[in-house]
Formats: C-alpha cells, sequence, structure tokens
C-alpha cells in the first residue's frame, strides 16, 4: 500500500539524513522525498511516499518518531488528504506537435513556462498519478527531460499538523 | 562570570554530570582538552590502549552501574576505532557519550590530516550525534547529549567537538534540568492497558514471563521479583536479562532462546498468555517468528520504546512506559482486586513445566583427563559464591558462562549480546572494576576473543585492576567450529587457532599473573589460588579445555524454538 507520510522535524544539519539513512538502514522505501522549512524557521517539514504492509508503515512511523529530531509524524494516506507535485517536463515541440501539445498541456491544466523554436517547457502541478498520466499521454519520442519535486500533502479542514 | 575555553567547558561538564572516569586516548584534535584534563584532578582518565576499548571500558562501567559512561578519542583513527564500541553499547541499549575531537571548522570538507565524517559515519549506530560547531552551543550541548543518553530508551551519544571550538572562549553556564519539544520520552504506562494485561494475567492457564534487558537497564529487578513472586508465574531472562530475577529461585526457568533450556523455551512456546517485559523478540530468543506465531497465545508487551512493540511478532497487549512504573502499577491493580490466578490450572501448568526441567538439559558428560569448559564455570560460581561480576566476549565460552553462572542480581552479568562484538570481554571488566573496586571481577573469555583486545592488559596493569581473566582455551574459534561441524559437514574453515601465544608468559609480559591449567582436578585450586593468594593481582587464567565441547541445547538458527538439539540426542 502506497502511503503519505508527513513529519515535522528541527531544521538542523544532518536532520534530513538521519531521515534518508533510517529509511536505507531498515530497508524501507522511499517513492519520493520533500523537504523545506516551514513558516517557522527552525521547523522543517518533510513528505516521504513510501510503501508496505500495515506492520511495516506502523514502524516506519514508530522508528520516526524514534529520530531525536523529529517533532511529529503523521500518517497523511489515513484520512482525508489533498496530495500535489509539480512537474517541469521539457518536450520536443515541433510542427504539428506544437499545437497538440499545448492543447494537451491546457486539458491538464499545465502552463507552457518556456518556448524556443523546437521545444516547450511545461508546468504542471497535480497528484502524483495525473502527472503520471500526462507522461503517458505524450508521445514518449517527444519527452526530452522531466523533472519533478515528489510529493507533498497536507490533510484537510482541521486536520493540522503542528508543534 | 569568567570566560572559559571551550576544552575547559568540557572537563567543566564532566564535572558538573558527576563523571569519575574518562576513557580515552589523546591525539591533535582532543590537545587542548587533555590540557584541560590535566589542569584538575576531579576527572580521572583511563588511558586505554586503543580507543575501541575507551568505549567498550565506559560501556562496561555502564552496565555494571546506573551512570553514563565518557569516552574521550580524538579525530579521524581515533572516532573510526570507537565504531566498534559505540555500535556494541547501541545495540544494547547503553547509555555512553563518546566525545571526539574533530579538525579545526575551517578545515572541515577539505580532506584534512585525520579528518572523517564522525557524525555521518556514526549516524546509523548512536541514539543521536551532533557536531559543535560554536563555542557558545557546547554546553547545552553536552547536558542534551548526557539527557538522552540516560532518559527513554538508553543510548550512546556522540559529540563531536571541532578543535578550534575547544580553543575559543566564552561563558560556561550549564542548565540544571533540559526540555527538548522533539524529544519526551513516556514514562508512565497506560492505565486502561495495565488494567486490560492485569486482567489477561489473572486468566491464565498457563502462563509465561520472558524478560530482557530492559528491566535491568531501567533497575526494574525488584519490582519484578516482587510481580513473579505474587504471580507464582514461571519467568525466564534472556542473555541480556540475567539477574533481574534471581536464577538460584525454583520459577526461573534458565535463559530462552537458540542456547535456552528445554523448560524456557516449551514454556515460551506452549503458554497461552505470554507477558514481555523490556525484551525485543530477537531471533536469536525465538527462533523462526512465522513458527512462534504459529501457535495461539496472548502477547502482553512492556516497553519504553514503542518501536520494539509488535516490531517481530505482533502483540495483544502494547504496554509503553518506563519498566518499574508499570510493574508498580501491575502490583497496585493486583493488591487493589485481591485476585489471584486460577490455582489449579498454574499447579497443572508447572507439573507439565517440571516434567521438562526433569530432562535436566544442561547436564553434560565429564571426562577423567580433559577440562570440561561447562565444568569450569561451574567451579567458577562456587569459588565466587556466585558474588562475582562477570563480563564476557562473544562465543561458546559466552553461552557456557550464562548457563553455568547463576546470576541473583541485576548488572552482575556483562557481555555483549546484540552485536555480539569480540574482544568487549577484558575492557567490560575494566570498566567494571573501576565502577565496584571491591568486588570480585571475572573476564570469561576463550582464546580467540581476548586476542581482540589483548593490548589492554597493558592498562589494567598500569591501572592494577585485578581482573580475574577465565581463558577457556580449546584451541578453536569454537562456536564457529560448532556450526562447522553441525551444518557444514565438520569442514574446519578457518577456525582452528594456530600458532598461539603463551598465555601465561604472555601475561608475565604485562607484569601479570598468569596460571595455566591442564586436569579436571587442578580447577578448582587455581581457581581458589587466583581469587585469595592473588586477590589484588591480575591473574591470566589459561584452561586447556575440551577441544569438541558442543554448546546445547541448541536451536538452529531459523528453527523454531521447539526444535532443539539436545546432548541426549547425540
Amino acid at each position: 500500500m502506497r502511503h503519505i507520510i508527513s513529519i515535522l522535524l528541527e531544521n538542523e544539519a544532518g536532520a534530513l539524513s538521519r531521515v534518508a539513512g533510517l529509511f536505507s538502514a531498515r530497508a524501507y522505501n522511499i517513492e519520493t522525498l520533500t523537504v523545506a522549512p516551514t513558516e517557522d524557521v527552525s521547523l522543517s517539514r518533510l513528505t516521504i511516499v513510501t510503501t508496505g504492509t500495515d506492520a511495516v508503515i506502523e514502524q516506519i512511523t514508530k522508528q520516526l518518531n524514534k529520530l531525536i529530531d523529529v517533532i511529529k509524524v503523521v500518517d497523511l494516506s489515513e484520512a482525508a488528504h489533498i496530495e500535489r507535485e509539480l512537474m517541469l517536463i521539457k518536450v520536443r515541440a515541433t510542427g504539428k506537435d506544437r499545437e497538440e501539445l499545448k492543447r494537451l498541456a491546457d486539458i491538464f491544466r499545465g502552463h507552457i513556462i518556456d518556448v524556443t523554436e523546437s521545444t516547450y517547457v511545461i508546468e504542471l502541478t497535480a497528484s502524483g498519478a495525473k502527472l503520471d498520466s500526462f507522461i503517458q499521454a505524450i508521445d514518449a519520442g517527444l519527452i526530452l527531460e522531466t523533472v519533478r519535486t515528489g510529493v507533498c500533502g497536507i490533510g484537510r479542514g482541521e486536520r493540522i499538523l503542528k508543534v | 562570570m569568567t570566560m572559559m575555553t571551550g576544552a575547559e567547558i568540557v572537563i567543566r561538564c564532566l564535572q558538573e554530570e558527576k563523571v569519575e572516569y574518562v576513557f580515552g586516548y589523546p591525539g591533535g584534535a582532543v590537545l587542548h582538552i587533555y590540557d584541560a584534563l590535566f589542569k584538575q584532578d576531579q576527572v580521572k582518565h583511563i588511558l586505554v590502549r586503543h580507543e575501541q576499548a575507551a568505549v567498550h571500558a565506559a560501556d562496561g562501567l555502564a552496565r555494571s552501574s546506573n551512570k553514563v559512561g565518557v569516552a574521550l578519542v580524538t579525530s579521524g583513527p581515533g572516532a573510526t576505532n570507537a565504531v566498534t564500541g559505540i555500535a556494541t553499547a547501541y545495540m544494547d541499549s547503553i547509555p555512553v557519550v563518546i566525545i571526539s575531537g574533530q579538525v579545526p571548522n575551517a578545515y572541515i570538507g577539505q580532506d584534512a590530516f585525520q579528518e572523517c565524517d564522525t557524525v555521518g559515519i556514526t549516524r546509523p549506530c548512536v541514539k543521536h550525534n551532533f557536531l559543535v560547531n560554536d563555542v557558545h552551543k557546547l554546553a547545552l550541548t553536552l547536558k542534551k547529549a548526557f539527557y538522552i543518553a540516560n532518559s527513554g530508551r538508553p543510548g550512546p551519544v556522540v559529540v563531536d567537538i571541532p578543535k578550534d571550538v575547544t580553543a575559543a572562549k566564552c561563558k560556561f553556564e550549564y542548565p540544571e534540568s533540559i526540555q527538548m519539544r522533539s524529544y519526551n520520552p513516556v514514562v508512565k504506562g497506560h492505565l486502561g492497558q495495565i488494567r486490560k494485561a492485569v486482567h489477561l494475567l489473572l486468566e491464565a492457564r498457563r502462563p509465561m514471563i520472558y524478560t530482557g534487558g530492559g528491566v535491568i537497564l531501567a533497575n526494574g529487578a525488584e519490582q519484578l521479583t516482587r510481580l513473579v513472586r505474587r504471580l507464582g508465574f514461571p519467568i525466564t531472562n534472556t542473555l541480556m536479562g540475567l539477574g533481574a530475577y534471581p536464577a538460584t529461585d525454583p520459577q526461573f526457568l534458565g535463559m530462552p532462546g537458540m542456547h535456552g533450556t528445554v523448560e524456557a523455551n516449551l514454556a515460551m512456546q506452549h503458554c497461552d498468555v505470554l507477558l514481555a517485559i523490556g525484551a525485543r523478540f530477537d531471533d536469536r530468543v525465538i527462533g523462526n517468528p512465522d513458527n512462534f506465531a504459529s501457535i495461539p497465545r496472548k502477547i502482553i508487551h512492556i516497553d519504553i520504546d514503542p518501536s520494539s512493540i509488535s516490531k517481530r511478532v505482533k502483540v495483544d497487549v502494547p504496554i509503553v512506559g518506563n519498566v518499574p512504573d508499570v510493574l508498580e502499577e501491575m502490583l497496585r491493580l493486583l493488591d487493589a482486586g485481591n485476585a489471584a490466578p486460577d490455582a489449579q490450572a498454574l499447579a497443572a501448568w508447572w507439573k507439565e513445566i517440571e516434567a521438562w526441567r526433569a530432562r535436566q538439559c544442561m547436564k553434560y558428560a565429564r571426562k577423567k583427563n580433559v577440562i570440561m569448559p561447562q565444568y569450569v564455570i561451574e567451579k567458577l560460581y562456587e569459588v565466587t559464591a556466585g558474588k562475582a561480576i562477570v563480563t564476557s566476549d562473544v562465543g561458546q565460552h559466552q553461552m557456557w558462562a550464562a548457563q553455568y553462572y547463576k546470576f541473583d542480581e541485576p548488572r552482575r552479568w556483562i557481555n555483549s549480546g546484540g552485536l555480539g562484538t569480540m574482544g568487549v570481554g577484558l575492557p567490560y571488566a575494566m570498566g567494571a572494576a573501576l565502577q565496584h573496586p571491591h568486588m570480585p571481577i571475572v573476564c570469561v573469555t576463550g582464546e580467540g576473543s581476548i586476542q581482540m583486545c589483548i593490548q589492554e592488559l597493558s592498562t589494567a596493569k598500569q591501572f592494577r585492576l585485578p581482573i580475574k581473566i577465565i581463558n577457556l582455551n580449546n584451541r578453536y574459534l569454537g562456536m564457529v567450529r560448532q556450526w562447522q561441524e553441525m551444518f557444514y559437514g565438520s569442514r574446519y574453515s578457518e577456525s582452528y587457532m594456530d600458532s598461539l601465544p603463551d598465555f601465561v608468559r604472555l601475561a608475565e609480559a604485562y607484569g601479570h599473573v598468569g596460571i595455566r591449567v591442564e586436569r579436571p582436578e587442578e580447577v578448582e585450586p587455581a581457581l581458589r589460588k587466583a581469587f585469595t593468594d592473588h586477590k589484588d593481582d591480575l591473574v591470566f587464567m589459561d584452561f586447556i579445555t575440551d577441544q569438541k565441547a558442543n554448546v546445547f541445547p541448541m536451536v538452529a538458527a531459523g528453527k523454531g524454538l521447539a526444535d532443539m538439539i539436545l546432548t541426549e540426542d547425540l
């Protein structure tokens, strides 16, 4: 099962490597990992997408909580939440493909943010799954480069992760 | 307020923490600290001969007492040599603070002389670590280090200090206490869960209590003993938990696991309610977890570390909390409810257990002309009246010491259970000997293990530590040889120890007493001599033992607990 785990941790040197090191040392999966400081600069918020059985996910949350720099851990996918990921994708845009790619970007509510005679860079923000479908929808031969931020997520409504 | 250098602050913090002994080895990056150490006499420094031993000795001191052990090493090789010691302490959750020197801040990342990424290298084997890049953070960081090491589930903490920080000056302020928003270990267990546990225990028909190192670390032996006696249930202590319940008491079934007793293993396997306390269902304790789980039983698990619960075995009643607090609460509920377990069911269960016990799985065949290693431990127990602190290395001798020396009190048995580090025995004994100058300190070892930290004979001489080394010398790496005999068609690949030193002369070369013992009838007189005539000397006793003695019972790796190989089967 895929889970989105959100972590509040001290914004200290090395805190990220403690989290990443834990996943490799205990052979847990990391599909994506994103991290940045919050509105309180002493805190970082980290989001990890991982997969595992219920027992594995339980261990992951417990082991994360055990790290001294970790303040709070929540499995966002346990309840209502929103997830978003940003992708920048550079595509070969020539001839009739230019029009087709523009149309596709519109359908997925993406923006073309860089244009040259032969390329577009499309910016797209959506769930990870939607980004995957966008990639699927484009002729693979046209894709020059993709870069994705990894998933970040937040609980819906009054579900708040704070110190 | 006077200004102090970082080096002076380090020493001052150790004084504030009432640290009596620091085990260490000087070097470039810690020279300022050693200079500050020189100018005072409150903190005593024990100069080891290898940094690995510094951490082991600090760890041994911590295990034998209720204190935080402290080691001091230099940067680069000093820190990397310490890593085995740190990982050993980590696996057994021992509170140790390791202070390491680092190259000056400005040199970090430049591949400077004796530079290594100590924080990076030690990260996976510490409870926490710090790189202190500013002298103003030094005192607070050291305070945190001691607090983290010795609270919650204890563990080693590394504090890496660049050389320029130890030279820089600032005002000294040491906080009385500390609050960390990211670290708040639980103490009290959840009352509802404890109630559920007590209810389950009273309903049990075939109850069993299984406790590990956590009971000893939390100083919960006294509460445990009261609870076990109050309930009348059978109890087993793991290798790390020996001494938490008196081994000479009839309710004690011996050690469980790979080399556990028949009665302990079968009771673990066939009980209907298992109370696990400060234990972690290790692979050496429960064998194959699928086999263990295939028999239905309810499990109650008390541990301070939530991640230990339901990690290898699914638990029915988890209780996160400090062991003595939770046990007190259980006792209180038992007293308040005035309830007792079903006496008839319990008597029937004990009858079954006594039948297992009657098989006397620890019996071994004596030989007329050859010393059996088990016999040496039995005699050691008699001669020391069971009152010694016994450290061990890792291998067959460790198992025999655990099986045949009966520990009636906690913190008397000191060994590397988790990481299984050969070479710990002598430094552990050094730490214990400094902490307990009036107790007999014994190091049970083998000719393989002892050579992994043999240089510490020099340290023991310098500080006059009257350790009694019991070397069970079978000229084999015994446990490796045993596995090769049983599982590799007796192909003894590299397990024969050739070209061994003459240990008696080696001990004498270091300035100690050496005794070689070759015949069974010499064992007891030699031991008596060592503990009387040479009470104040380090005595290296080289027992030439049976070469092919094996440790039994044995549950082969990956097998279920009931699947024991016994001496009688062979």
